[in-house]
Parts: C-alpha cells; sequence; structure tokens
C-alpha cells in the first residue's frame, strides 16, 4: 500500500473501536541466520506515552528502526492511524507523521538551533531560504508545546535538556504526530527529567502519542499510559503502571530481580589514598572549568560527585588521569605529588580508569578482546614483557576478566565493537581493576548497560572497595550515587558547592543543589 | 587482526583481486574504444613478462617501492600522511651518495663503507621527515602540507647541492656525484639469462619487512602505534603519549624512506645523478593503499606494480600506448580503496552476527517456527 494515502484511510474501522495511533503486528525482521524480531505485537493507542522497555539486545532497536523505515520487516504488518504502511525509508515515516528523537544528539553544534531544525527541510520562497517563516513556525510549536527554544541561539551554547527539545522540536517542525523517543532520559538529571516528562505530557494532551524506549522502570511507571515488555526479540508482556511494580517489571525483562546499588557496610579507613588541594583547571579559552577543587578519598572509600553534566566532571576526571594539565593545585597518591605525571606514569602507580564514554576513551573497537586487554596496561604483566607484548599472558588474562566478570563473547578473538554496550562495560572495569589498582576513577560506570550488568559492575566495585580501593564515581544515575557512595559532594559550575550524607539525604536536596536551587550546605573540606 | 581462519584469509584477497578484475575491465573497455585489441595487450605483456630480463627488472622496482610503501606504512599506522617519503628519499640518496662517494670512503673496509652509506641515508630521511614531525607536535601544522612543502624544498635543495657536489659523467650532458668505488657497493644477484642483476639490497627491503612486521604486532611500541591509528583518545586516555608517538613514528617513516634510493644507488647508479628515479614516494602511497598496509601484502602489491611497470615498456612495439598501465593502476588503487570499506563493513556485520549467535540473544528461525 503506497504511503501517499492520507493517514486514515482506514475510516470505518476507526468508528468501530478507539484508533490506535500505531500497531505493528507479527512483526518478524530476520538477518541471515539470526532473528531480531520475533511476532512482536504492539498497540500503541492514540494520544498516550506508550512505554517500550526491555534489556540491551531485547530487539528494541531493531523494532524501532523498523517502525522508523530504516528496516524493513520479512512478516508482519505496520498499522499507523488504522491504515496499513510500508516504509521503504526513513522519508516514508516522516511523511506518515512519525518522527525519531535519537539517542545521540543528530546536531550541528556551529549552527544556530533555527538552522538545525530546518536543515533538510529548508523554506523557500523562489529560490532563497524564507528563514523568517521558519523563525515564526519554530517559536509557535516551541510554546504551544512549552518547549522553551529560542531559535537563534547557538547549539553549541545549548546544555543537555535543551538539545534534547531542539531534537523534539525537529520531528514536530516536519509534521510529527507519532514520536520516538530513544531512552531520552539517559542524558538528563532528575530535574530536566521532570521538564522532559511535562513537555511529553503537554505533547500529550495536544494530542500526539509518544513512544518512549527506556531501561529506567521507575521513569516509565512514573510516564507511561501502557507499557510494552521486550525480551529476547519479541513481546512478552502488555501491561498498565498500575498493574505493576518496578520489581514486577524488572522481572519481566530479564526473569531475575532489580538490583539495588548498596553498600553493605562502611570499610572506610583513615589511611589517605588521593588527596587533591585547590585544583584548579583552565580551557584553551581561558575559562576556569575547575575551581580549586579539594578533598581526599580514603582507602576503602567511594566518593560519589553528583551534578549535572558539564559543570566540570569531565575536566576533573581527565585532570586526575593526567589527560588534561592542571593550571594549579596538588594531586598526591599515597602521599607522593603526582600533579606533574604523565597518564601513563599514574596508571602504573596504581590509577584505574572507567571513562565516561567507552568508545573514545575504553575501547580500541576494532581490535580484538585480547588486544584491548593491553590496552591501558602497556607497560606492565600479564600484557607485556619487557618491551615485548606478551600475546599468551594477555590472553590468558582476558578469558579470566571474561569469566570473572561474566562478559558474554564467543571468543577473546573478536573485536570489541561486536560486544554490546553492557559487555563491553563488563570488560572495561574488569581490565581496569586488574593488576590491584588503589584508586579508580569510575565515570558514569553503569550508564547504558542493562540491569544485570549493572548489578556485576556494583558487586565489583564494593568487593574492590572492600579490598581496601578508594573510588572516585561519577554518575548521572542519582540512585547509583546515593546507594554507592560512603560521602558524596556536589559539583556546580566547576566548584564543589555542597557535601551530604549519603545516608540522610534526598533525592530532591541532591537536585537542588546540583542546580544552584539551594544554598551551599556543609563546607566541604 | 592478524587471526587466520579461512575465512580472513578470503576476505582478505577478496579484496585487491576484485580490484584488479574490476581494474582489468576497465582498461579492456578503454582499450577497445581506443581501437586497441586487449588481447592483443595481454599477449605483448605476458610475452615480456616471460623475459628474465623482466623479470629481474620487476624485482628490483619492488624492491624500491616496497621500502617505499613501508616507510608511508608506518605513518599510515597511526593515521600519519607522510606524503613527504618521496622528498625524504631523495635527499638522502644524493647525500648519501656523496658521502659514499667522497675520496676518503676509499681507504674503508667494504662492509664498513656500505653499512655507514646506509646509516647517512636513514639519517638523512629521519632529519627531513623530523621537520615535519617537530613542526607538526610544536605547533599543530598538519604533516600532509607540510610533507608536501618539504617535497618541493627537497628537489631545489637537491638541485643546489647536486651543482656543489657533481662531477660531469663521462660522456654525457649529465652530472652526478662522484661514482662510489667498488668497495663500497653492494654486488647484485646474477639470473640466468638476464645481463642485469638483481639488487643485493633486496634481502634489506625483506629484512625492514620483517622488522616492520614484528615492531607493530609483537612489541609495546607497535601496539602503542596501532592504538594511537585506531583510536587516539583511547590512546590518550589508556597512557600514550601521542605526540611522542608522532615524532617517532615519522622519524621511523623518514629512516625508512632514507633507504628507498640505497638498492639503486649501491646496486647499479653507483652515483646520485640528474636521472637519479623521482617518485618513488608517491608509489610507495599506492602500494601502501594495496598491501593494507600489511608486510606480507605490501609485498605482494611491490611486486605486481613492479611487473605491471616492466611490461609496459613491452606495449609501444606492440603498438599499445603503455599508458594504459598507468590507468589501470590508478583504477586499482581507487577500487581497492572502495572494496576494502565494504569489507571491513561486511566483517564487523559477520562477526557481531556471529556473537549474536553465540550468545542466544536473537532466536534462531527453526526456533521460532517451532
Amino acid at each position: 500500500m503506497s504511503t501517499d494515502d492520507p493517514p486514515r484511510a482506514n475510516a470505518a474501522n476507526a468508528a468501530a473501536e478507539p484508533q490506535n495511533a500505531v500497531e505493528l503486528t507479527g512483526i518478524t525482521k530476520r538477518f541471515p541466520g539470526v532473528i531480531a524480531n520475533a511476532d512482536v505485537n504492539i498497540a500503541v493507542r492514540s494520544g498516550t506515552v506508550h512505554a517500550l522497555v526491555g534489556e540491551n539486545g531485547a530487539g528494541k532497536s531493531t523494532l524501532m528502526k523498523i517502525l522508523y523505515g530504516m528496516q524493513r520487516p520479512d512478516e508482519g504488518t505496520i498499522k499507523v492511524d488504522g491504515a496499513a504502511v510500508e516504509f521503504h525509508s526513513p522519508a516514508d515515516a516522516i511523511r506518515a507523521g512519525i518522527g525519531m528523537v535519537h539517542q545521540h544528539f543528530m546536531l550541528a553544534d556551529n549552527l544556530t538551533v533555527l538552522e538545525n531544525v530546518v536543515l533538510g527541510s529548508e523554506p523557500r520562497t523562489g529560490a532563497r531560504l524564507d528563514f523568517k517563516m521558519a523563525r515564526r513556525k519554530i517559536q509557535e510549536i516551541s510554546s504551544s508545546y512549552g518547549l522553551g527554544v529560542e531559535p537563534d541561539r547557538l547549539v553549541d551554547h545549548l546544555g543537555v535538556g535543551e538539545r534534547q527539545r531542539v531534537e523534539i522540536l525537529k520531528v514536530l517542525y516536519r509534521g510529527a504526530r507519532i514520536l520516538i523517543l530513544d531512552e531520552p532520559t539517559a542524558v538528563l538529571v532528575p530535574q530536566e527529567v521532570d521538564e522532559l516528562f511535562g513537555n511529553l505530557r503537554e505533547l500529550k494532551a495536544e494530542g500526539l502519542t509518544i513512544l518512549f524506549i527506556s531501561h529506567k522502570l521507575d521513569e516509565v511507571l512514573s510516564v507511561a499510559d501502557d507499557i510494552t515488555v521486550m525480551r529476547r526479540g519479541t513481546t512478552v508482556a502488555s501491561v498498565r503502571p498500575g498493574e505493576v511494580t518496578a520489581r514486577k517489571l524488572a522481572e519481566l525483562m530479564v526473569g531475575s530481580a532489580l538490583p539495588v546499588p548498596e553498600l553493605r557496610e562502611s570499610t572506610v579507613t583513615d589511611e589517605p589514598v588521593l588527596e587533591v588541594s585547590g585544583l584548579t583547571v583552565t580551557s584553551p579559552d581561558g575559562r576556569t572549568v575547575l575551581d580549586d577543587l579539594s578533598f581526599t578519598i580514603h582507602a576503602g572509600e567511594v566518593l560519589g560527585v553528583a551534578g549535572v553534566e558539564g559543570n566540570g566532571q569531565a575536566e576533573l576526571v581527565e585532570a586526575l588521569m593526567g589527560i588534561r594539565p592542571p593550571a594549579a593545585g596538588t594531586v598526591r597518591l599515597r602521599g607522593e605529588n603526582i600533579t606533574r605525571l604523565s597518564t601513563r606514569r599514574r596508571r602504573e602507580a596504581g590509577m584505574a580508569y572507567i571513562p565516561e564514554d567507552r568508545h573514545r576513551q575504553g575501547v580500541l573497537l576494532e581490535a580484538s578482546l585480547w588486544e584491548n586487554r593491553i590496552l591501558g596496561h602497556q607497560t606492565r604483566p600479564p600484557s607485556v614483557r619487557g618491551p615485548l607484548l606478551d600475546r599468551r599472558g594477555a590472553k590468558a588474562d582476558t578469558q579470566r576478566i571474561v569469566d570473572e566478570y561474566d562478559v558474554r563473547t564467543p571468543s577473546i578473538e573478536v573485536a570489541a565493537t561486536a560486544l554490546s554496550g553492557g559487555n563491553q562495560q563488563k570488560f572495561i572495569v574488569g581490565r581496569e581493576m586488574s593488576g590491584r589498582p588503589v584508586v579508580l576513577i569510575a565515570s558514569h560506570p553503569t550508564r547504558g548497560v542493562d540491569v544485570g550488568a549493572q548489578a556485576a559492575i556494583w558487586d565489583q566495585i564494593r568487593r574492590a572497595r572492600a579490598e581496601h580501593l578508594a573510588v572516585l564515581m561519577i554518575s548521572a544515575d542519582l540512585d547509583e550515587l546515593v546507594g554507592m557512595s560512603d560521602s558524596l559532594v556536589v559539583i556546580l559550575r566547576g566548584r564543589l558547592v555542597s557535601s551530604f550524607d549519603p545516608k540522610t539525604v534526598t533525592l530532591q536536596d541532591l537536585g537542588s543543589a546540583m542546580t544552584g536551587a539551594a544554598p551551599p550546605t556543609t563546607e566541604v573540606a | 587482526m592478524g587471526r587466520l581462519t579461512p575465512r580472513a584469509v578470503l576476505l582478505g584477497i577478496a579484496a585487491p583481486l576484485g580490484a584488479l578484475v574490476f581494474a582489468a575491465l576497465v582498461c579492456a573497455v578503454i582499450l577497445v574504444v581506443t581501437g586497441h585489441s586487449p588481447a592483443d595487450t595481454v599477449q605483448a605483456m605476458i610475452t615480456s613478462g616471460k623475459r628474465p630480463r623482466t623479470f629481474v627488472n620487476s624485482i628490483n622496482s619492488a624492491t624500491n617501492y616496497y621500502l617505499s610503501a613501508v616507510a608511508v606504512a608506518i605513518g599510515f599506522r597511526m593515521n600519519l600522511f607522510n606524503i613527504g617519503v618521496d622528498g625524504q628519499y631523495r635527499l638522502a640518496a644524493l647525500l648519501a651518495a656523496g658521502f659514499a662517494g667522497a675520496t676518503f670512503m676509499d681507504s674503508l673496509p667494504g662492509p664498513l663503507r656500505i653499512v655507514l652509506t646506509i646509516a647517512v641515508a636513514m639519517l638523512v630521511g629521519a632529519a627531513w621527515a623530523g621537520v615535519a614531525a617537530i613542526l607538526k607536535v610544536a605547533r599543530g601544522v598538519s604533516e600532509v602540507i607540510s610533507t608536501i612543502m618539504l617535497n618541493a624544498i627537497a628537489t631545489y635543495l637537491g638541485q643546489y647541492l647536486l651543482l656543489k657536489l657533481a662531477v660531469p659523467v663521462a660522456g654525457s650532458n649529465n652530472i652526478g656525484t662522484r661514482p662510489i668505488t667498488a668497495g663500497g657497493q653492494v654486488p647484485g644477484f646474477a639470473y640466468p639469462g638476464s645481463t642485469s642483476k638483481v639488487y643485493g639490497l633486496v634481502v634489506l627491503a625483506v629484512l625492514v619487512g620483517l622488522v616492520y612486521w614484528f615492531v607493530l604486532s609483537r612489541t609495546r611500541f607497535g601496539f602503542d602505534i596501532r592504538a594511537t591509528g585506531m583510536s587516539e583518545s583511547a590512546a590518550v586516555a589508556s597512557g600514550v603519549s601521542v605526540r611522542r608517538m608522532v615524532l617517532y613514528a615519522m622519524l621511523f617513516s623518514g629512516a625508512i624512506a632514507g633507504l628507498v634510493g640505497m638498492p639503486q644507488l649501491l646496486g647499479s647508479a653507483h652515483s646520485y645523478s640528474l636521472d637519479f628515479p623521482a617518485g618513488l614516494g608517491f608509489i610507495g602511497i599506492a602500494v601502501a593503499l594495496l598491501g593494507r598496509n600489511h608486510a606480507a601484502g605490501m609485498a605482494l602489491a611491490a611486486l605486481l606494480w613492479g611487473v605491471l611497470d616492466n611490461s609496459a615498456n613491452s606495449l609501444d612495439v606492440a603498438g599499445v600506448p603503455k599508458e594504459i598501465v598507468a590507468i589501470m593502476q590508478g583504477v586499482i588503487v581507487l577500487s581497492v580503496v572502495i572494496a576494502y570499506e565494504l569489507v571491513r563493513r561486511y566483517r564487523v556485520r559477520v562477526e557481531q552476527r556471529e556473537v549474536g549467535r553465540a550468545l542466544g540473544t536473537t532466536r534462531v528461525p527453526a526456533e521460532v517456527a517451532a
């Protein structure tokens, strides 16, 4: 059936029962030798927020690619507003009123919001670009859905939440009535999540339909009207939020209970391991991005750093790892001044690093797992012997990591890129924990991994902490921060503004401190 | 990297072979369109290829090309584009020739003269590449731009130096450095049926290939080079000093580039003169691309290039313009780059699929049907 048909061709059907905005029936997608989606059935009611949950690799992405016209199903039918459709490309899906907000933003930093929004569907009068009309339309959309987007700002200057709203506006501008949001909260702090959910409710009130993909079950429960659970490529349950708890949902997803980030008893010693004093970092253009930071982490202590993304966390981590030179201040590791040491020397001295972006800093995607085992350990056994690589040693130890950290891979010879994100992360954690580090700098250690892997990673951090590892943990997942930290500090605009006791702090307090809404609390030592 | 399963080998061969066949087809079409017979052309090339002389010349050309390709590949492995191999080897060959031909050398023992000459060539090549390396490390100047500029400078500097060093070549208008006397030459290997000999320094090329392979795949230093090439950000986070690696890689690349002119200088020319071959550095880029920066792959690619070049000379006799070979080489390089990328993507997809299957995260059709 042609996609040029008006969406409501099947009017007789519509009168019989409340219209479904999207209906996927019996969707099956085979890749040679493998089935990514098997007999998937989903009905999304018009004007609702419908959540699609499932672990990594459960087939959510493939399904969404099918709905967005990036892949074609081998079997099954797609109905939009009651009319069967066949998408050959995203352009077809967009014509049918479906828009996709990707997890990784697709915005050009050096263009304005306006330019980004019109990119690809530029308004023309004759041969000229008609920005005036586009600007008016953007302002109209922005105000009617409460998005608060200013068309003339440079995207480079926008925060994560704002960028996401620009992405949403982009698909609305193209006339989408059905929005697919792929893990939209992964990059947001609680206040931004609340704002996003507010936006979603407004969109819903205007009659738009939202398909929301997520791992975060409490969020799903708070915002969704219907929930569909996927496991192993197929839909296993459709539930209403009122009927289930987060625990029950997790069981549907994985067949086991949701892990809880929690430290059993304190293992904090009075032996300082990482002492930072007066650490100041300036950006190449002269701005102060870290301003006079001082803190101490003891053996067996996890220090959590909470903060809205972009408040200096990345700079802090890179300064500690010796990737970014500080403008002032000292860093001491077990009493020794390491402020001027290279990254390699720091690693040799026992600093381990779980980077925020594993693809950028954590692995060599096209190298095998055992070669990735060597990365960061180029000067230490078992990866090397003198100036030579110890291939056998590296392979044996890679196998150990794969076994101990439950990295799901058929072999240590496969390239890192072939593994799922959760398994890559477990591998990185295992590698960084090798060789008995004394300090672990963990930046979003469980970002984008499924609940099973998350529990495993938390377990490993707990175990290492019991063995006197000092940990600096940065995370956007506040439950994780509160549950895993022995002490908690908040970073805002490059300064440590508050410190909290994780046992007594509430997420609201933390949220206010992170956004600067609350006055600074306890002075940080 | 480096696993020799049958499929890996097959995939590795598929791309260059496909490119070769495609290039042959394009050339056939061009020949037909321009009114020549592809069959005659092939016939002429095969006849020429069978001559012992062509064989020897092909090996000799391949030796030069291979050294040049290794020099380029060292940079490529780190995403550094040393376009300056050409300038580096010409300058190195000129100064090494001047040095080797100097009168004080005549009194030294032969092997020492050869080693010293080669060392000078490597030092000059490294120094010339080092200029680009320092510009990049200290000032962030793109090595592509600086090495291209340095090629031009090397040309004029070379002409100036040649005028200073040169003596007239007997019986011609040519000028060259003072010829290297017998003790400083590297004797070649005789080949039955051919008056020209295989360069003695073909051994050096093989050695360079072995060292290149060993350093890259078996040493820490090689690992750091490859890591930097695959992901600079990951390499930095792992403790690699990228600036230092850039410096080393450029210096090594330049040192190997310095070797490019040696087989010919010490094996047959014995003097650097106006007709010393130029352009080998650019051929090295093509050979490195075709050989995937792989020690053995580049050897095969260098041989192919050598055979093509040397059998081209016979085409004019057969009435076919020999430029068809240059067209063929160009098409091979262009199509092989595309073919490699296609194969790479295919390989990643296959591997991801296999991991999925092995882990049972996706169902197999039989299960679903049941």
